[in-house]
């Protein structure tokens, strides 16, 4: 095979992993401040997946202009979701945090499946069959316009969390609980602010996917396991290591579908997982615990 | 006094226990005569598809066959079903974890399941629990090669779909006067598409076909991206794309050809996926082109015009396809058999079906007969191409009601 090969399936790898690294963002800010897993996360992005193909059934509204509002919306149901449901949880044993997010997942998915039926949904944009053709490299258009607006989605959470003061409360916050206390901070807001921050992640990546994938309700455990995958590799509790790991994960299934069968991309996905845990068990960009 | 009393009643002696134990005994073996027994009333057929799940859209369509069922099975003179649904979830375990509730809620007959990997788990249930099985769509050879008594299939094997497909493929590269020298074999790594490649190599030899595979792409059922097979499948520069499919895959690599800008001179399928209405519905002129090698009703039988017709009145703008036909041919052959049988006897009913004679179908091929394996071994193939929005029959001959369109047109000039 030629080397135009590698390199068209290396960069539908990375854009690939663009997105999938902005929907872990959203777990790894979850996990980072409040210190829970959310195991309806792949889930809570169908939800907005959903959206995203309504908004543009109805009132042909494109998925990448509805990215901010489908994130408002997310972030309004995850406010309200952690600090109704799960802030009384937090306190409480792991496992029993584990059933109700569980649960969560299951009574979501039933629930787009009692209301959209089990069929598979698509958005067909005009561009939805278009490419770039840049020298020997063929860029799908949906996946570059996806993995383009991740990025920004990103650094603009990078910079809220950095130079807002609210940005900096949670970080007070994830750093330091006691402390954060002390200093009078509204700890219980900011948990909900943060699930709410991590919600809207899921929200974008999820109006963003509908542009790769076709949306059904029972596609929510996939993307929860891949998000888990990401943080993992990348570091939990690590934003930068979210991106990180979805770019990596992305090139680890595209290169190993090329290089050995297709079959077995995902269980190269979970090779590096397993080195990673293996040599580096904080994750690539995560912190050693003290 | 009372008290005394009380513990001397509560007390299990063992001529008590005995006794209990002898009638409970009795009960237990009387009661599935008296359920073998039970005569007169609809059958109660257990439809098993994967209505949720990856495979979901192929189950709700296969369940427009059931839909339509009860009014042309009454025209017939056969008598009603009552059909008691089950969800597969696409899911092996699932499938068989259904299966066994259906039976246990009163089930006396199953159908499904569309999946060769559900369809196995459901038949080793079906045989165990003793209760007959039809198959509507399940091609793995194994399901039918097991001594099962209880497991019936009015669908062709893997071996049976890909001799046909072969004879069908040479008649339509005859007509269109135009032979592809190299393909790249895409498929499904489930059980179906493990089943289909294994049975390429043994059966390609054999028919002596114009074309080499280059190359191999196995790929997951479920996968949510296919760029990068369609970039190793272009990167050969086959002349063909010879597919095993399902609905969700054809549709991603559909979408990677287009954007990938590779329009092969043929997509030869053999299997679901590329005639859905789902197909159509997404892709619209872009559905046009690719030639499916399928099982198929004929467009010539009296009872396939009836189908259609109930088809397309109930789904206007659908059209009739293979989900539906061997779904409700599956109906067809167990209300033949119960009111053959006059009993729900499983085993009077397993013995109806294994005579079945049905020479008024609605399949390609002389009719539903079934051999001492439980497979009906003379249902045939055709090869249908997508045309605006339908489907036209090439081959066979006598099935046929359109001439290829060979190449195929480029999907960058569709717009």
């Amino acid at each position: 095979m030629s080397f135009d090969v590698y390199l068209n399936v290396a960069v539908a790898g990375i854009l690939t992993g663009l997105v999938y690294g902005l929907m872990a963002l959203g777990l790894s800010v979850i996990f980072g401040v409040i210190r829970i897993v959310n195991f309806a996360h792949g889930e809570m992005m169908s939800i907005a997946m959903y959206i995203a193909v309504v908004l543009f059934t109805a009132f042909h509204l494109d998925p990448l202009i509805m990215l901010v509002p489908v994130a408002a919306v997310m972030f309004v149901f995850g406010y309200v979701l952690q600090a109704g449901l799960i802030n009384p949880f937090i306190t409480r044993p792991e496992h029993t945090q584990f059933l109700l997010l569980v649960a969560l997942a299951i009574i979501i998915a039933n629930t787009l499946l009692i209301l959209f039926g089990p069929d598979a949904r698509t958005v067909q944009t005009a561009y939805a069959y278009d490419s770039f053709q840049l020298g020997p490299v063929l860029i799908d258009a949906s996946k570059a316009y996806a993995g383009i607006a991740a990025i920004a989605f990103a650094v603009a959470l990078f910079a809220f969390l950095r130079f807002s003061l609210l940005g900096k409360a949670i970080r007070a916050c994830a750093d330091n609980y006691t402390g954060a206390l002390v200093v009078g901070l509204n700890v219980n807001r900011l948990y909900a602010l943060s699930f709410a921050l991590g919600a809207a992640c899921v929200g974008a990546a999820g109006s963003m996917m509908t542009l790769i994938v076709d949306v059904t309700p029972s596609i929510g455990p996939v993307y929860t396991l891949l998000a888990f995958v990401i943080v993992i590799t990348g570091g939990l509790g690590s934003m930068a290591g979210a991106l990180v790991g979805g770019i990596l994960i992305g090139l680890t299934e595209a290169m190993a579908g090329l290089l050995f069968t297709p079959s077995a991309k995902s269980m190269f996905a979970f090779a590096i997982l397993v080195l990673v845990l293996l040599f580096r068990p904080q994750g690539i960009l995560g912190r050693r615990a003290s | 006094m009372h008290h005394q009393s009380r513990s001397k009643s509560a007390r299990l002696t063992r001529r008590v226990f005995t006794t209990t134990a002898g009638a409970a005994a009795v009960l237990a073996g009387a009661a599935p005569f008296s359920v073998l027994r039970a005569q007169g009333g609809p059958l109660k057929v257990g439809v098993l598809l994967p209505r949720s799940g990856f495979e979901a859209g192929i189950g709700q369509d296969c369940q427009r066959g059931v839909d339509i069922a009860p009014p042309i099975l009454k025209s017939l003179g056969l008598p009603e079903l009552t059909i008691m649904n089950g969800d597969t979830e696409s899911n092996v375990d699932a499938a068989r974890e259904h299966a066994e509730k259906l039976i246990s809620d009163g089930a006396q007959l199953l159908v499904g399941a569309f999946d060769s990997g559900q369809t196995t788990a459901i038949a080793q249930v079906a045989e165990q629990k003793g209760i007959p099985l039809i198959i509507n769509i399940a091609a793995a050879p194994q399901i039918t090669e097991q001594g099962y008594k209880f497991v019936f299939r009015n669908f062709p094997t893997a071996g049976m779909i890909l001799s046909d497909a072969f004879v069908n493929q040479k008649e339509v590269f005859g007509i269109a006067g135009a032979t592809p020298k190299t393909v790249v074999f895409m498929h499904v790594n489930d059980t179906f598409g493990t089943a289909m490649s294994k049975g390429i190599g043994v059966l390609m030899p054999k028919f002596n076909m114009p074309y080499k595979i280059v190359e191999e792409i196995a790929y997951d059922p479920a996968a949510r991206d296919l760029s990068v097979e369609v970039t190793k499948a272009k990167a050969t520069n086959a002349d063909a794309l010879l597919m095993v499919s399902r609905l969700n895959d054809a549709l991603l690599i559909t979408r990677e050809l287009i954007k990938q800008r590779w329009t092969p001179q043929a997509i030869l399928s053999m299997g679901p996926g590329w005639y859905e209405d789902q197909y159509f519905k997404t892709l619209g002129k872009m559905a046009d082109g690719p030639i499916s090698f399928v099982p198929w009703f004929d467009p010539n039988k009296k009872l396939a015009q009836t189908l259609e017709a109930a088809f397309v009145k109930a789904y206007p703008g659908s059209n009739l396809n293979t989900n539906q036909v061997f779904t409700f041919e599956a109906l067809l052959v167990a209300a033949d058999a119960y009111k053959r049988a006059g009993s729900t006897d499983p085993k009077a009913l397993a013995d109806a079906i294994r005579a079945t004679n049905i020479t008024d179908n609605v399949s390609v091929g002389p009719g539903i007969r079934f051999n001492a394996k439980g497979q009906n071994d003379k249902v045939k193939d055709s090869a249908i191409q997508n045309r605006g929005g339908k489907t036209v029959t090439l081959a066979p001959k006598e099935a046929a009601n359109a001439k290829p369109e060979w190449p195929l047109k480029p999907y960058q000039d569709r717009a």
